[in-house]
């Protein structure tokens, strides 16, 4: 599998590490319900079949956090963009 | 050397100049170069090369290439002996040893041959049925049994004395085979200008073209084929890559492929791989990996001598080796009718063309008048025999009498099948063509397009044609303009076939999967017990399930199952070829990483210095570290260990500790960074000051600790633990990136750029102030506990911490890497006067549990900050990254086991790491489980072992004695619940003066 860095261009997949899920945001710690809201931010991962936004991490690249959307049943790579949201 | 028999004077692709010799089964045999294995063992005469899995039967070669699955040999001898390699494969080379395999004593008299008149036992699903009870056989009996007659050939056991490689590439066109449709893809493809690249399994280029006579725009088409690869050499854009086969196909257009470097001869050369892993990233693929030829289903038809008629007309044409001297052709396509000619020309006498159909084109009967071959249609065979050696077939006419035929060599066309498995590797399944009465692909890749047979296009001017069609498209969607090249003249010969799976009322085994044994009757048993499903056939059976991945039987058993079950082929269905498509050593994927190549290994800037001064070395994750420095007369480590720990306590030590991960923080965010991913303030530290930190996973468990100092208002350098180094960093950087990417702050691993030592020990400052003089002034005053400083020092920069992990009077003093080396022999020139002492990380690890410090042993991924007291430390005054749930009620149970110390009660026991806490007299129960121990050591300055471990309420318990339970050592040693700080409690060291 290869994926697209904003920086870098495509490279293979070796270069990066998974960390999963980036659907979901951190939650407000300040907020009434935060216990159950950080529960399920750590704990409850959706599995879908199709287009998944996922946390990449270039670590033997340019270090960039990348948000990829990836077809989790055919690992066709439809976008990737810098997670901070800045552009390059 | 024997003379060759079968060999003709003239003609085929082969140096005659070049002889080898080569052995198979310890006789001497010689060969031309040009030869592969096989064609030099049909030129020798030797029909006969293998004994089938399950019955034992004499097999001879059935085809002429990577889709054989009778003529398996073990290659080679010693460690370099390869088990199951087909022959058809193998490139001759002088000196070749060769065994036939699955037989004893000897491959004409095969003891287990008898296998063959016990087959109504051995019939499909035997195993299920027949090792079923009594149960306790299984072990005594049933399979020491199967596993001594399982299997094919046999593993040298040694350890593989070849090395392999790895390869990255990347093209804009791909273009796999190198036969007629391939070369002319690759040909319009690099005359655009794209980057091609060209693989092709055969040491030659050429495929087909080199096993026929016909003739492409007027010359001979193999050496049509040689003129194309000498312009396809004479690019610079393109690369030739013979004798390699892409065996996968990988998601984003990477693709697999295996190159045979040295398999062409006896040993590689010096320092070259035996075979070479490419990883191609290709843009756009074009497939042109040809058809395999089918066979027909009748009893005997594994008979040695009974060929794939496409094989024969390599074995004649390609390498002027005769299989044999009178033969029958078989044959339901127009395509084999191509072999009467051919066999002529050879001067192979043929006795009969047998054609199941009624009615054939009129040129192909004239190929049989010409050849004076008497033909028979609406015909088949019934049966073939001659154990060791075809001796005759019977043919049952139109007019169903059978009539007896003496032959020695039958070539059996069938039609073919396109080779699509690599269209598979996604999980498509191919699609039945009526037309062609073969599967081809339906779903493409993406980039990939199929060209020639392999897109079920079996004439010449198709093939040619689809396959420039495919070169000059490939081209011109990777952004080339192509121009289609010309597609040459060719003759039109017919290419129709009728396929005859299976023979009905043939006498005797009928085979459908030589490699497996499945005979059709093994289908037909599936089909009764309802084993009619196209994967339940397989795996019943075992049909396809052999090395060559059923490339001559799929296909076939599952048209037989649609015959028995009165359904139609795609309505049975067809089965998903997976990768690797051929057989791949398991060392070409491993490449160079192997041994101590395995992983990168990581040297400090004070190796060198260390390996000089007797230091043993222990691996910490990549990195090597000194782990103690021996001295001549130290009877054992611990002896060792013990006198470096003294010499810190009462002297001073130096302790490389470059090892540790080094993190520069920089911006005017830096602190608010800080204070979010540790669990205390670090926006609050003055500069010139460091502070311990501990950091948590966002679940609330510790995740990593160290010191981080702070040397100017916008600069922090932090320090993690040596395991946890990449691991911090990622996490930092996720903080910094995707949780709080308005913060203006950067990060960068320093831990590569700078050598760091500790000098620890009541003489530490001496030494210090012997090396910098007046360059730092390290009084307590100026310079107190976790105080930092940066100055220049010998034309670099100095950084300087008063850390202590040892719990003496301690600093850790860092400098650029290149320095390193310097700064060690420096230090230790320094502190030659106190009798400096360098301990590796074996004093450090006792030091650090007689002090209580916690490390990776307690920072293990299931304890809390508070479980390893420090809960207070977690700030209440802020969010961090795990504080919410490090609040839940599970990760603050009082019942949680807390840090503490454990001393044993008889001090002459000794403590393990690993041993569980019972209640003295408590039976040892996971109920009565009260905790565990993270660390021991022998602590010199007590006399006796200490411990660090988790265990209920343990504060509270302080003085109470519990069982340490070590069942798999046979430890049961009583100990003390104690203060986990063994050393100096109150902490006077630190301040010595």
């Amino acid at each position: 599998m290869r994926l697209p860095c904003p920086f870098c261009g495509s490279r293979d997949l070796s270069e990066f590490t998974y960390l999963g899920d980036a659907t979901a945001a951190r939650p407000d710690p300040d907020a009434p319900d935060a216990a159950s809201a950080f529960f399920d931010y750590a704990y409850l991962r959706d599995n879908p079949a199709g287009p998944h936004r996922e946390y990449w991490y270039h670590a033997q690249g340019c270090r960039s956090w990348l948000t990829v959307e990836r077809n989790t049943r055919t690992h066709e790579i439809l976008s990737a963009s810098l997670a901070s949201g800045n552009v390059q | 050397m024997s003379p060759q028999p079968n060999r003709r004077a003239t003609g085929g692709l082969i140096d005659r100049s070049v002889s080898l010799n080569f052995s198979f089964d310890g006789k001497q045999y010689g060969g031309f170069a040009g030869d592969t294995l096989a064609s030099a063992l049909v030129a020798n005469g030797v029909t006969l090369v293998g004994r089938s899995f399950k019955y034992h039967r004499p097999r001879g070669f059935l085809t002429a290439g990577s889709e054989e699955p009778n003529g398996l040999v073990e290659l080679r001898t010693g460690a370099r002996r390869e088990p199951n390699t087909k022959a058809t494969t193998v490139e001759l080379y002088n000196g070749l040893a060769a065994m036939s395999q699955n037989r004893w004593p000897s491959l004409a008299f095969d003891i287990q041959s008898i296998n063959n008149w016990f087959s109504p036992l051995l019939g499909a699903g035997f195993y299920y049925k027949t090792f079923m009870w009594p149960g306790f056989l299984w072990e005594k009996l049933y399979e020491p049994l199967i596993r001594r007659s399982a299997g094919l050939g046999r593993l040298s056991m040694e350890s593989d004395p070849d090395s392999y490689e790895k390869v990255h590439a990347f093209c804009d066109v791909l273009v796999i085979g190198g036969g007629a449709a391939g070369l002319m893809a690759a040909l319009a493809a690099g005359r655009s200008g794209a980057r091609v690249i060209l693989c092709d399994e055969d040491f030659r280029f050429g495929g087909r073209l080199l096993s026929e006579r016909t003739e492409i725009d007027g010359t001979p088409c193999a050496e049509w084929a040689a003129n194309v690869v000498a312009e396809l050499d004479g690019l610079p854009n393109v690369t030739l890559l013979p004798s390699t086969t892409v065996f996968g196909v990988y998601d984003g257009g990477t693709y697999g492929a295996i190159e045979k470097v040295s398999d062409h001869l006896e040993t590689p050369g010096p320092g070259q791989p035996r075979q070479r892993l490419w990883k191609i990233v290709a843009k756009r693929s074009v497939l042109a990996a040809g058809a395999i030829e089918r066979p027909i289903v009748f009893g005997g038809n594994d008979t040695p001598g009974v060929m794939l008629a496409s094989a024969v007309r390599t074995y004649v044409n390609r390498y002027a080796a005769n299989p044999g001297k009178r033969a029958v052709v078989f044959t339901s396509s127009d395509d084999g009718w191509r072999t009467i000619a051919d066999l002529a020309a050879a001067g192979i006498e043929i006795a009969a063309v047998v054609d199941p159909r009624l009615q054939v084109a009129p040129s192909l009967g004239d190929i049989a008048k010409r050849a004076h071959a008497p033909v028979f249609l609406g015909a088949r065979l019934r049966e073939a025999n001659g154990g060791h050696a075809l001796a005759s077939l019977s043919i049952i006419g139109a007019d169903n009498r059978e009539r007896q035929v003496r032959a020695d060599l039958l070539a059996v066309a069938n039609g073919s099948n396109p080779n699509i498995g690599l269209t598979n590797h996604y999980g498509h399944r191919p699609v039945w063509n009526e037309e062609i009465s073969a599967f081809v692909a339906d779903v493409l890749l993406p980039g990939m397009s199929v060209a020639g047979a392999a897109a079920g296009r079996f004439a010449l001017a198709d093939i040619l044609r689809t396959g420039a069609d495919a070169g000059a498209k490939a081209a011109e969607d990777t952004g080339f303009s192509a121009t289609m090249p010309p597609v040459p003249a060719t003759t039109a010969d017919p290419v129709s076939a009728t396929p005859l799976w299976h023979v009905d009322k043939s006498r005797g085994k009928a085979f459908v999967d030589f490699q497996n044994d499945v005979t059709a009757k093994d289908v037909a048993l599936a089909a009764q017990e309802g084993f009619r499903a196209i994967e339940h056939l397989k795996r019943y059976t075992t049909l396809g399930m052999a090395t060559d991945q059923g490339k001559t039987s799929s296909v076939t058993g599952l048209a037989i199952m649609a015959e028995l079950t009165g359904r139609s082929i795609p309505v049975t269905g067809v089965t998903i070829a997976r990768p690797p498509h051929v057989p791949v050593a398991i060392g070409a994927f491993a490449g160079i990483h192997t041994g101590p190549h395995f992983k990168p290994t990581r040297l400090t800037s004070g190796h060198r210095w260390a390996e000089e001064n007797g230091a043993s070395f222990v691996e910490a994750g990549q990195w090597l570290r000194p782990q103690w420095f021996s001295r001549p007369g130290e009877m054992d480590w611990l002896e060792t260990v013990n006198r470096e720990v003294l010499a810190v306590r009462n002297g001073v030590g130096i302790c490389d500790v470059s090892t540790l991960g080094k993190i520069d923080i920089q911006g005017p965010d830096a602190g608010i960074l800080l204070d979010r991913v540790y669990i205390n303030m670090f926006s609050t530290l003055a500069v010139g000051r460091a502070r311990y930190g501990m950091m948590l996973r966002e679940d609330g468990f510790a995740m990593d600790d160290g010191t981080t100092a702070r040397f100017s208002e916008t600069r922090y350098v932090m320090s993690t633990t040596t395991a946890n180094a990449a691991k911090a960093m990622s996490h930092l950087e996720f903080a910094r990136q995707v949780l709080w990417p308005e913060l203006d702050v950067q990060t960068v691993s320093i831990t590569e750029q700078w050598a760091q030592y500790a000098v620890a020990g009541p003489n530490a400052r001496k030494l210090l102030q012997n090396l910098f003089g007046l360059a730092i002034d390290l009084s307590p005053e100026a310079f107190p506990y976790m105080g930092v400083a940066e100055f220049e020092f010998g034309g670099t920069t100095v950084r300087l911490f008063r850390l202590s992990f040892s719990g003496e009077l301690a600093y850790e003093v860092a400098v650029p890497a290149h320095y390193g080396d310097a700064l060690i022999r420096r230090l230790m020139a320094a502190g030659a006067e106190f009798g400096v002492t360098p301990y590796g990380t074996e004093a450090l690890s006792v030091m650090r549990i007689e002090k209580g410090h916690v490390a990776g042993n307690e920072l293990n991924g299931q304890t809390t900050a508070g479980d390893l007291g420090f809960g207070r430390m977690m700030s209440k005054k802020k969010d961090f990254i795990g504080r919410t749930l490090a609040a839940r009620p599970g990760l603050v149970d009082p019942e949680r086991p807390v840090f503490v110390g454990f001393k044993p009660v008889d001090p002459s026991r000794r403590l393990r790491a690993g041993a569980h806490f019972l209640g003295l007299g408590k039976a040892a129960t996971t109920a009565n489980d009260e905790g565990y121990m993270t660390s021991v050591a022998y602590s010199p300055n007590l006399g006796h072992w200490i411990g660090l471990g988790l265990i209920k309420h343990g504060p509270e318990r302080l003085g109470e004695r519990v069982r340490a339970y070590d069942p798999i050592r046979n430890g049961d040693v009583e100990v003390e619940i104690c203060s986990p700080v063994f050393v100096d409690p109150e902490g006077a060291r630190l301040q010595h003066v």
